[in-house]
């Protein structure tokens, strides 16, 4: 299995970036690979549904976000396994619901986004 | 994934699903189709007839600003002719609506819009951040509607408009709809949906965004790379609306036309004339000229109970029947709205209701 790691480019807007530190652009890190032992052991039974091992994608991504990034109110961010509904993703500049939403697999160098849109009018 | 091209064009590649049809577009056409839906929206009822005054309602969050990007590039492609403002209402919440401004005011240079601001404190003489401060933020979002209405009127008045379109997209009248169901409110449930209220009256109001999603609105704005600004109110919104919303959200993962059903199905309610008659007749408040159904309007009504210092008593109607009876003189130093006036050529009976839709 490799050990390698990805660089992903992370954006927040429309006040999600609330959540993580009021910081809109994190660049990060992550195992181009799900490891065998999840980051932290509160992430078991979720993650548990999908073998270990498999491909770093956005259902991935957002749980080592969640485990690495996010500040507060992880309900904000994450309902059942997936983005709460109104956040909008985009993978490099397009709509995450034409590119597989979660199991898109992702790439070294991609720019992920996540827009909330229930913030103001 | 392989790359798929746009169901439009054909050539190019597919950036966006969009949610009401499903259908898998490139940018170019992305915004192409949001922009002439919009432009429909406006023609098919009528909105704006040549050299009117528009007033853009504007809070420097995403709908109001690509509302008013949107105007401005239909204004110039169709040739509306139309005068656009900005019209801004200052709540005055420290933290909040100041960094909003920021926004309005960008707003302002980039569209080349002339940007009117009206303040809570200039007009009632009260900031929210003062309300909250003595009632506390229990019925604080009752108070901030209620002068926030009056207020856009009078904003509106002194641009001498005839119009102000606000950015309520579908998501927010499918939202009005069901909360005005869950509250029994069926008397405003088919206003709620109307796209332009207040006919010949008072000053009109409408929502070209009425069909636009704000998944679209969104997009359109990232897209655009427009300059918004998105941070909830400081002093929470209303709990039963974000309830509304969330409850909405969840629907709209499972069927994405649940939207426009909804918005369909408040159309479709057809008040009955015995209902429409429980409202009441409008009429002009005796202290400040506003329309009013009682005696004394909402906003001066709970301004007086601010005054008082009895404010939270202010916000029922019996609470405010009770109010008026109960009101002897005025308190001599109480403050009170300056005098409202439409213009001559609107001024008329008045007799719509005074249709709130949402925030
Ligand atoms: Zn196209
Ligand atoms: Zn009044």
């Amino acid at each position: 299995m490799s050990q390698s790691t990805l660089s992903i480019k992370v954006e927040f807007g429309g006040g999600l970036e609330l959540l993580f530190s009021n910081q809109r652009s994190h660049k990060v890190s992550l195992p181009s690979h799900v490891p065998t032992a999840p980051p932290d052991a509160n992430t078991t039974s979720e993650q548990g549904k999908k073998e270990s091992g498999r491909p770093a994608d956005i259902t991935y991504l957002m749980y080592w976000m969640r485990d690495n990034l996010l500040k507060e109110r992880e309900e904000l961010f994450i309902e059942n396994g997936t983005v709460r509904p109104g956040i909008l993703v985009l993978v490099n500049d397009t709509d995450w619901e034409l590119e597989g939403e979660g199991e898109y697999v992702l790439q070294d160098g991609d720019e992920i986004v996540f827009i909330s849109t229930l913030h103001g009018g | 994934m392989a790359p798929r091209n746009c169901a439009l064009c054909k050539v190019s590649r597919a950036i966006l699903k969009r949610p009401k049809t499903g259908q898998q577009i490139c940018k170019e056409c992305f915004f192409h189709v949001f922009e002439t839906e919009v432009h429909n929206t406006i023609t098919e009822a009528n909105l704006f007839k040549l050299g009117d005054r528009v007033a853009i309602g504007a809070s420097g969050g995403k709908d109001s600003t690509v509302l008013a990007y949107v105007m401005k590039t239909l204004n110039e492609r169709y040739s509306y002719g139309l005068n656009l403002f900005l019209l801004s209402i200052d709540e005055g919440i420290t933290g909040y609506r100041d960094d909003s401004l920021e926004t309005v005011k960008r707003n302002q240079e980039q569209y080349k819009m002339p940007l009117k601001i009206l303040s809570y404190d200039e007009l009632y003489g009260w900031t929210m951040d003062a309300i909250v401060a003595q009632i506390g933020t229990k019925n604080n979002c009752t108070f901030c509607g209620v002068f926030r209405r009056q207020a856009l009127d009078r904003g509106a008045v002194m641009l001498e408009v005839d119009h102000i379109v606000t950015g309520h997209n579908a998501d927010d009248i499918a939202e009005t709809v069901l909360m005005n169901i869950m509250r029994g409110d069926i008397a405003r449930l088919g206003r709620c949906t109307s796209i332009c209220t207040q006919g010949e009256d008072t000053i009109k109001r409408s929502k070209p965004f009425k069909y636009a999603y704000e998944k679209e609105i969104v997009m359109y704005a990232y897209f655009k790379k427009l300059d918004y600004f998105s941070t909830e109110c400081i002093y929470s919104p209303e709990a039963y609306r974000g309830h509304a919303r969330v409850f909405l959200k969840d629907l709209e993962a499972a069927r994405p036309s649940t939207i426009i059903d909804i918005i369909h199905s408040g159309e479709a309610f057809e008040v009955k004339e015995e209902v429409k008659a429980v409202q009441k007749a409008q009429q002009t408040c005796r202290r400040c000229g506003y329309m009013s159904s009682n005696d004394l309007c909402k906003a001066c009504t709970l301004l007086e109970g601010l005054e008082r210092g009895a404010a939270a008593i202010a916000v029922t109607d019996k609470a405010r029947r009770k109010l008026v009876t109960m009101e002897g003189g005025t308190i001599d130093t109480m403050r009170t709205i300056p005098y409202f006036q439409l213009p001559s050529h609107k001024a008329g009976v008045n007799s719509s209701g005074l249709a709130s839709s949402s925030s």
